[in-house]
């Protein structure tokens, strides 16, 4: 293969420029100084700061539980339509489905919070709100990845199962469900991340009560910067390493998944 | 037999409704109405303790149908002005991003099967460290030289938050290309820059243009960047919507702005569509 110098120097630089900011932030979380300027020494005391700070507990159990909810309804909706926009001729769902993911974040983050207050009440910005539109862009996710993985099969399977008598909840059952559980659970794994990472969306969606990780670390790095949101930063950096490393474990195709996700909008 | 034919395809329609229904009422009820609650809301008037007025205009006048949203769009060059820095800014964050990331892309397309996986979770990690973070990160580095609230910082920080997007799909373009037609090139007498210029580059440009979509389209609704690492002349579409709802919530002129951003947002994609199709050689 033709990889020269030149191509060997410019990509090492990108790495360079990927890494060294999170490094930075990384070697500071544990640097014994309230300025992130200059080394003085080595603490964990950021740390236990971070871990004693129940206002930042609070946002963390807030993000998990948004999370684990949102990514559970957006997963059983994600392959409904998944699976309904490879059988089925619909021109409204495929619509419906990825045209959030193709907009800019902040219209369905106003709209939404548009539609809560003007349907719901002044007084509707909750935890349950937040879910709601955690789960309608992580629909979308789900869907492409569980329809590219049926996209990818043999249809013969299928027929074979009806031909020989299958109805159609054994087929989905028997057949569909298990060829698709890689994908499906890529999706799973893929919201939970979308969800926990989501920060513009919850912005608008989540009104004053309900502080997640993301809008704790806005608030801190707009208001005041303490080595705590290193020590924050660090902790949610290891949390998404360690969900790829699970999802590359559980579901191999997981990354092969995600990358063709820039294709199909 | 016929009846057994028939409960079949009743089944089979019960199937498809049971699949069918729940995403779309949930997407109809969540994303279509919110949507269209939008459409209408920049045409209304907004209430006197923001908000919105009635639709229909009441006994006292207030209320009703109105073209004043869009009308005070065009009254002053300011928005358009801002309009145009953020399609600046979207633009040459897409080029930039394009620069660095077809080295990366091409190297882990052409490295050995066994290293790419590696090399691609190298290129998608700094990605799943939370934006905020990532945004963080580069305010450290700005201050001790006296960057942060410049442009340069904005464009620094909107190339790094979205670098990813540039690299993946490229990568899974490049990935595709038969390595043999490089040999092919050289065989008819192209030197190395003639085999990128007129054998790769050419076959990437689906991979471009999906990559400068998944750049462009962020980065123009993008308010926390700007907010953070750049100064009020730094403000682009993104903050004045977000202003409108949250800050001096004016609701229907919020309302205008993203009716506005979503055409813009259309019109480059259909644009990106068009020049694709254009730009691919028949290969």
């Amino acid at each position: 293969m033709r990889r020269s110098p030149l191509l060997w120097i410019s990509a090492a630089a990108v790495f360079a420029f990927l890494y060294i900011p999170l490094i930075v932030v990384v070697v500071f979380s544990f640097n014994d100084s309230k300025l992130n300027a200059g080394w003085v020494g080595f603490t964990f005391k950021w740390y236990s700061i971070l871990v004693n700070d129940k206002a930042m507990m609070d946002a963390a159990l807030n993000s998990l539980f948004i999370a684990f909810t949102a990514s559970f309804l957006a997963t059983l909706l994600g392959t409904m339509a998944g699976i309904a926009m490879y059988r089925y001729k619909t021109r409204i769902l495929p619509f419906m489905t990825l045209t959030p993911l193709a907009m800019p974040e902040i219209l369905l983050g106003v709209s939404l919070l548009l539609f809560f207050i003007s349907v719901l009440g002044t007084e509707s910005l909750s935890l349950l709100t937040v879910i709601i539109a955690h789960t309608t862009f992580c629909i979308g996710f789900v869907a492409i990845i569980v329809r590219a993985r049926l996209i990818g099969m043999d249809e013969s399977i299928f027929e074979a199962a009806r031909d020989l008598g299958a109805t159609p909840w054994q087929t989905f059952r028997l057949i569909t469900f298990p060829l698709i559980m890689p994908a499906i659970i890529a999706g799973l794994l893929m919201s939970f991340t979308l969800s926990i990472d989501d920060f513009v969306i919850t912005f608008f969606t989540a009104g004053v009560g309900v502080p997640t990780l993301p809008l704790t670390i806005y608030t801190m790095i707009k208001i005041a910067v303490t080595p705590e949101v290193n020590a924050l930063s660090t902790l949610m950096m290891l949390l998404t390493l360690g969900m790829i490393i699970i999802a590359s474990k559980v579901a191999p195709g997981f990354l092969e998944e995600t990358e063709h996700r820039g294709e199909d909008q | 037999m016929s009846q057994s034919n028939s409960s079949r395809i009743r089944g089979e329609r019960l199937v498809k409704y049971s699949v069918i229904t729940p995403p779309f009422l949930f997407l109809l009820t969540f994303f279509l109405v919110p949507a269209l609650i939008m459409v209408v809301a920049s045409f209304r008037y907004p209430g006197e303790f923001g908000g919105l007025a009635p639709l229909f205009r009441g006994e006292d006048g207030v209320g009703g149908v109105t073209l004043e949203n869009y009308k005070l769009f065009f009254s002053s060059t300011n928005y358009a002005w801002i309009f145009l820095r953020s399609f600046g800014v979207a633009a040459l964050t897409t080029v930039i991003c394009l620069f660095m990331a077809y080295p990366v892309a091409l190297l882990v397309a052409r490295s050995p099967k066994k290293s790419r996986d590696l090399l691609v979770l190298l290129c998608v990690l700094p990605f799943a460290s939370n934006f905020l973070v990532r945004v963080y990160a580069w305010m450290i580095i700005f201050q001790p030289f006296d960057l942060m609230h410049s442009r340069l910082a904005v464009i620094i920080g909107m190339v790094y938050v979205h670098l990813p997007f540039m690299i993946l799909p490229l990568y899974t373009n490049l990935e595709k290309h038969d390595p043999t037609l490089l040999d092919a090139a050289q065989d008819l007498g192209a030197n190395a820059w003639h085999r990128f210029w007129r054998v790769t580059f050419p076959m990437s440009i689906p991979g471009i243009f999906s990559g400068a979509l998944l750049v462009f389209i962020p980065v123009l609704g993008m308010f926390a960047i700007p907010e953070i690492l750049g100064g009020k002349n730094d403000w682009l579409v993104g903050n004045m919507i977000k202003d409108a709802f949250l800050g001096s919530r004016d609701w229907p002129f919020g309302s205008m702005l993203s009716m506005v951003m979503t055409i813009a947002v259309l019109a480059a994609v259909g644009l990106a569509t068009a020049l694709a199709k254009k730009g691919v050689p028949r290969a």
